[in-house]
């Protein structure tokens, strides 16, 4: 069980680690092309092969998973906050706010989260430079992905209301944005936490389901997304087996994540 | 009692499929490009076709009227018309429907299936090979996006609903067998083993009364996961259902289309959601 979870570590510090480090593997970069290459299979010169316009596959491999998987905490992070904003303001002022807050809460929760994304990304430009691509994928994720948080953190801090050490400190003059901030989010700090990690492999999987409905990060940005659509031209799977290496790593990255952040008792099963 | 339960639901369904409508309505709005229309760049129109194309889309401009407006020819059946299509949305849904429904359908009855003979039988044999096999299995599902798994079945030729059924398992799945975990192990449900009742006997006398109402919300749930996956699942292996139109309409900014989609697709989750939530409650009525 912890031998498993520290596996499940070193993978994560590894994977982080290389593709931090694609600058010195991978000096070509992600978007030099080798005409006289295009589509070639691995070689010495190109370990993972090249995409159909003759770019290094390894270097975007490299470039990708750091876009994705640095990018999906500042994600996370960004939801987080949402959530403790929202499902926390509204659950310490309680009544008809945390309501309100609750129907939107709701509304949100009624969509498919896929549904949303797709529909929310589609009405933001799609002709945009890619580093502008980046950020509106990232951000649209952070903004729409606090709902659920939102709700847990809300019955939490309704339950802090009422608490003692509130009532005490309220009666000894402690009011407004002071109360909450002092007394009230340190104790949403669990459930932040737990939000913030569980977020980042949802937000690396539904970057990459974008990715491959086109609705990415745009070319010629690599994330794990974008390398995934290279699927979509596949005839068998045993033709060119190289092009899954970004959808092992990724099933890697996320699984370890999965460990990481799992119970005990469920590793154990 | 049940009849307030029911018409609170009722209630809440109507308000957020409305507001979800007005929500979709507006972002489309107010989504950069909105007014551009690529048939105006046409060099074939002139300068008064042009001036049609704007004028037709000028009652769009005024968000609450043109929501307000579309709510009114609704409700005489008529749902407008697709601005990318150029169909009545009502003919479209109606035509795509079928095929969703289907899809859905199946995928979650082969998913629901998978689910209960995998959950059931790991917590009857208790063995932990079994048990960590499953949960491998289903663990690596969860970990491969849903697009990935609808190109996959492209790729092996594998059919839609099977692919919404992978795409809904592992989700279903992990809450199935821990809420079988927990009821199995409860002192009477123990205590019925160690007297040696039957298996199915304690399935269904014991078992399914703990965890059918959580059950029930899990499957109401599932619908909504169901939906989501066939979005992708559509739109990549080419099948014209509501998915692959939300996706169409996504992309062509279709206001009259992605609004009716949203309120069909929000109304269709409450439904499922509140049908379960009211279903178990019932349920827990008879069993207490």
């Amino acid at each position: 069980m912890i031998f498993w979870r520290r596996v499940a570590c070193v993978v994560l510090l590894v994977v982080v680690g290389v593709s931090l480090a694609a600058n010195w593997l991978a000096p070509a970069g992600y978007a030099k092309q080798y005409r006289e290459a295009a589509d070639a299979p691995p070689s010495h010169a190109h370990w993972l092969g090249t995409d159909e316009i003759g770019r290094d596959r390894f270097a975007r491999v490299l470039y990708g998973t750091r876009i994705s998987l640095l990018l999906a905490p500042g994600a996370a992070l960004l939801s987080t906050l949402m959530a403790a904003l929202i499902g926390g303001l509204a659950g310490y002022l309680g009544g008809a706010w945390a309501r309100a807050a609750m129907a939107v809460t709701d509304l949100f929760l009624s969509l498919p989260w896929l549904f949303l994304l797709i529909t929310v990304r589609a009405m933001m430009p799609l002709n945009v430079s890619p580093l502008v691509s980046v950020l509106v994928t990232f951000t649209m994720l952070g903004l729409l992905g606090w709902t659920s948080a939102a709700r847990v953190l809300c019955a939490t801090a309704g339950s802090l209301r009422d608490a003692d050490f509130v009532r005490q400190a309220r009666a000894s003059g402690i009011r407004g944005a002071r109360l909450f901030w002092i007394h009230v989010v340190p104790n949403l700090k669990p459930v932040l936490y737990a939000q913030f990690w569980i977020s980042i492999p949802a937000f690396i999987l539904s970057e990459a389901n974008l990715g491959i409905l086109g609705l990415g990060v745009a070319e010629p940005l690599p994330s794990w997304g974008s390398l995934l659509k290279e699927l979509e031209g596949l005839v068998s799977v045993g033709e060119e087996p190289w092009k899954f290496v970004p959808l092992i790593l990724l099933v890697v990255v996320v699984t370890s994540f999965q460990l990481v952040l799992s119970k005990p008792d469920e590793v154990a099963a | 009692m049940l009849r307030r339960k029911i018409a609170r639901h009722g209630l809440a369904i109507v308000a957020t499929a409305l507001l979800g409508g007005l929500l979709s309505a507006t972002l489309v709005r107010l989504a950069p490009g909105f007014d551009t229309d690529e048939a105006q760049l046409d060099p074939h129109l002139n300068s008064a076709s042009v001036q049609a194309l704007r004028q037709a889309r000028a009652d769009q401009h005024n968000i609450f009227q043109f929501y307000f407006h579309s709510l009114q020819r609704a409700m005489h059946g008529d749902l407008g018309t697709s601005l990318s299509l150029g169909q009545p949305v009502g003919a479209l849904l109606r035509d795509r429907l079928p095929l969703t429904l289907r899809l859905v359908g199946l995928g979650l009855l082969l998913s629901w299936a998978a689910v209960m003979a995998l959950a059931l039988s790991a917590a009857w044999l208790r063995a932990f090979a079994y048990d960590t096999l499953a949960t491998v299995i289903s663990g690596t599902l969860l970990c491969i996006p849903a697009a990935v798994l609808a190109l996959l079945s492209v790729l092996w030729n594998v059919p839609g609903a099977l692919a919404i059924a992978l795409i809904i398992f592992p989700r279903d799945y992990r809450y199935t067998r821990n809420l079988l975990a927990k009821a199995y192990s409860l002192p009477h449900i123990v205590t019925a083993r160690a007297k040696g009742l039957g298996e199915l006997r304690i399935l269904f006398w014991h078992v399914v009364p703990v965890a059918g109402p959580q059950l029930l919300a899990l499957a109401g749930v599932s619908v909504s996961l169901a939906i989501g996956a066939a979005i992708p699942v559509e739109a990549l292996c080419g099948l014209a259902g509501v998915g692959q139109l939300a996706w169409q309409a996504a992309l062509a900014r279709d206001l009259p289309l992605l609004m009716n989609i949203t309120v069909l697709v929000t109304l269709v989750t409450l439904l499922a959601n509140s049908g379960a939530d009211v279903i178990g409650s019932v349920w827990r009525g008879q069993h207490a």
